[in-house]
């Protein structure tokens, strides 16, 4: 065990390097120059060259990226160029908005996919299985922003039953931080749902035709024991991998949403430091978002084994 | 004696996709107390289907008609709570394949307390004591350390016996083995038949056992009950089987058999020509005919009847001769 989360430890690295340098590279490649951004109207080479000084950005490509890395090990994620605000305490102040978001996220979809699965193959054709289907893919084709505007629209607008936009910190007040974040939540989960359905629908379909359910059966273990804990637990093993593979994709679908909800997240950061060319603040994200990537897949291959103690983990037995 | 398990004109259809398949056909059997009944026959006479029907184990395609009495309790058409009730607490059943047959995700412990939890309502630490008992029982060494373990630890005849354990939990009346010993090697095979003969003799335990294997038949069963194409055939004691059989299939199914002494002279098993007919429905003839060389046209024409007494048999033209199988 240890000898394996050392090597995933070494991998980790790795990758982390890896994304440093593409995106690096990446937004220096990108037409548009910060000191030019920050300069404004008074673009005269003096105070551009003033301005490029003090952001190390006369260095070579390879010095600032030597400084990135180094200062980065140390925690010390420089100041936004746009604001002077040290880059960490941006970071700190927007990620547990987008981690709220997005756990609240993983829930709604992990409940509503779940039951679906497991309602739709149970209830194999018939009209539950057919509701299911078609809510499925609902969710998987009606984009985020539309689904999200109309829900703003008429449930918040119209019907007032949700706050259009805003968030307040949990701490300060959890309800009203609920209140704000579960229309959101629920927006970006949709998908996510779908996804988690069809595949909870065809792994519970396998599991329910094989021969240990006919054993739960021939034991005169009720429904409950037969489907909810016999069948559900070996399905469970493809849910998690499908929800360690979409972490991507809620990434992504965060941004938009919180544009969309105007959360003070991640996504938001993340928007608006590309817009200004915000070269560390960039940087910083992505390595945060790598890291969590990073942390979060290995969570899912550990719980792999919690599911089925079939996978054991390399150096374990 | 009273049986206790009386199965009466038991028939299945199954509803497919090219209209309905008749699997099973007027079957009727009984089982006695500690009696070890053998059912035998070819892949897809039936025998599975008839084992599965009397629990209400069959899908929802099947439909199944005439009776089914556990001790007087009529099983078929009885309520899904009741069925519930009696499986795995007065029949069990063990499965052909240990190896799919337990789930792989739960330990072996767990499983065997579940139906002493479900039936006898033992919380968890008396449940988990029962189930090292009953490992024991079935012989599985240092049962304290294997109830912790999950299926893929085990061997597959370990895992047979922790079937049988799981089955004879509650100390059923009936226990139902569908082909307990064929995925298993032949050395393992011995094991396990010695196991359910230890149950039987321990616990009085009425056993059905479904097989194709007739060596497994001749060292655990009391009486046999011959299937072909959904029907009983030919119903005998043991040694009666194997040193009279009547009805030309059962005299076939031995020729194609190998056992010590038989086959002296050619050195060869022989063969029954054909297949096992697949029937939408039951005709009014002897299903076995076109692959019979008796066959004349009443077998054709009409479907002969079991006969009474003890060594009962279905044919126009049973072997009377004692015949060189």
């Amino acid at each position: 065990m240890r000898r394996y989360l050392l090597n995933r430890l070494w991998q980790s690295v790795v990758t982390l390097v890896l994304a440093t340098i593409v995106v690096f590279v990446g937004v220096r490649a990108l037409p548009g120059d910060p000191a030019l951004a920050l300069a404004g109207e008074d673009r005269d080479p003096e105070s551009l060259r003033a301005i490029r000084q003090q952001y190390g950005l006369d260095q070579s490509w390879l010095v600032q990226f030597w400084q990135f890395i180094s200062h980065a090990a140390r925690g010390d994620l420089g100041e936004s160029i746009r604001t002077g605000t040290p880059v960490r305490s941006m970071i700190f102040s927007a990620l547990p908005v987008t981690i709220e978001l997005s756990v609240l996220a993983i829930l709604i979809a992990g409940v509503i996919g779940v039951g679906a699965g497991v309602v739709a193959a149970v209830r194999r054709g018939g009209p539950a299985e057919w509701a299911a289907n078609a809510l499925a893919l609902l969710g998987l084709s009606v984009p985020h922003f539309w689904l999200g505007l109309m829900a703003i629209l008429y449930l918040s607008v119209a019907l007032g039953l949700f706050p259009a936009s805003g968030f307040v910190p949990f701490f300060t007040n959890p309800v009203d931080n609920l209140h704000h974040l579960i229309l959101p939540a629920l927006i970006l989960g949709t998908g996510l749902a779908a996804v988690i359905m069809r595949q909870t629908r065809s792994s519970m379909l396998d599991a329910l035709s094989a021969d240990y359910i006919r054993t739960a059966e021939a034991k005169g273990l009720p429904p409950k024991a037969v489907i909810g804990k016999h069948a559900l637990r070996n399905s469970l093993i493809v849910v998690v991998t499908i929800v360690g593979l979409q972490l991507g994709a809620l990434i992504s679908g965060a941004v938009v949403t919180e544009r969309i909800f105007a959360l003070p997240g991640f996504g938001k950061l993340t928007v608006d430091a590309v817009f200004q060319r915000d070269y560390p603040v960039i940087q910083a994200v992505v390595l945060v978002t790598a890291t969590a990537y990073i942390v979060i897949n290995l969570l899912v291959d550990l719980l792999y084994s919690v599911i089925d103690p079939r996978i054991r983990v390399r150096g374990e037995a | 004696m009273r049986p206790v398990l009386a199965v009466k004109d038991l028939s299945v259809t199954f509803r497919t996709e090219d209209g309905r398949l008749s699997a099973v056909d007027q079957v009727s059997f009984e089982v006695a107390d500690g009696e070890v009944l053998a059912v035998v026959g070819e892949s897809g006479c039936g025998k599975s289907v008839t084992a599965m029907s009397i629990a209400g184990l069959l899908p929802r395609t099947a439909t199944v008609d005439g009776s089914v009495q556990l001790d007087g309790t009529e099983l078929i058409g009885a309520d899904k709570r009741t069925l519930r009730s009696i499986r795995g607490r007065e029949v069990a059943y063990i499965f052909q394949e240990p190896m799919t047959s337990l789930n792989p995700v739960f330990t072996v412990g767990h499983q065997i307390s579940e139906v002493l939890r479900t039936h006898i309502g033992l919380n968890r630490q008396a449940a988990q004591a029962r189930a090292i008992e009953l490992l024991k029982l079935v012989g599985i060494p240092s049962a304290e350390r294997r109830i912790s373990d999950y299926p893929h630890q085990l061997s597959g005849g370990m895992r047979q016996r922790v079937m049988i354990a799981m089955a004879v939990a509650c100390d059923p009346k009936v226990l139902i083995a569908d082909e307990p010993t064929t995925a298993l090697d032949v050395t393992i095979q011995a094991g396990i038949l010695d196991v359910l003969r230890g149950l039987r003799e321990r616990l009085g335990t009425s056993i059905v056992l479904i097989t194709h294997d007739l060596g497994v038949v001749a060292d655990l069963a009391d009486r046999v009950a011959v299937m072909y194409a959904g029907r009983v055939v030919e119903t005998a004691e043991v040694h009666e089987i194997f040193a009279k059989p009547q009805h030309p299939y059962t005299v076939g199914l031995l020729g194609a058999s190998p056992a010590a002494g038989r086959h002296a002279e050619t050195h060869r098993l022989s063969e029954i020509p054909g297949l096992v007919p697949v029937l939408s429905e039951q005709p009014d003839a002897c299903t076995f005919a076109d692959r019979c060389s008796r066959a004349d046209d009443s077998c054709t024409t009409s479907q002969p009847e079991l006969t009474a007494g003890v060594h009962r048999v279905a044919c126009w033209h049973p072997v009377r001769e004692a015949v060189e199988v």
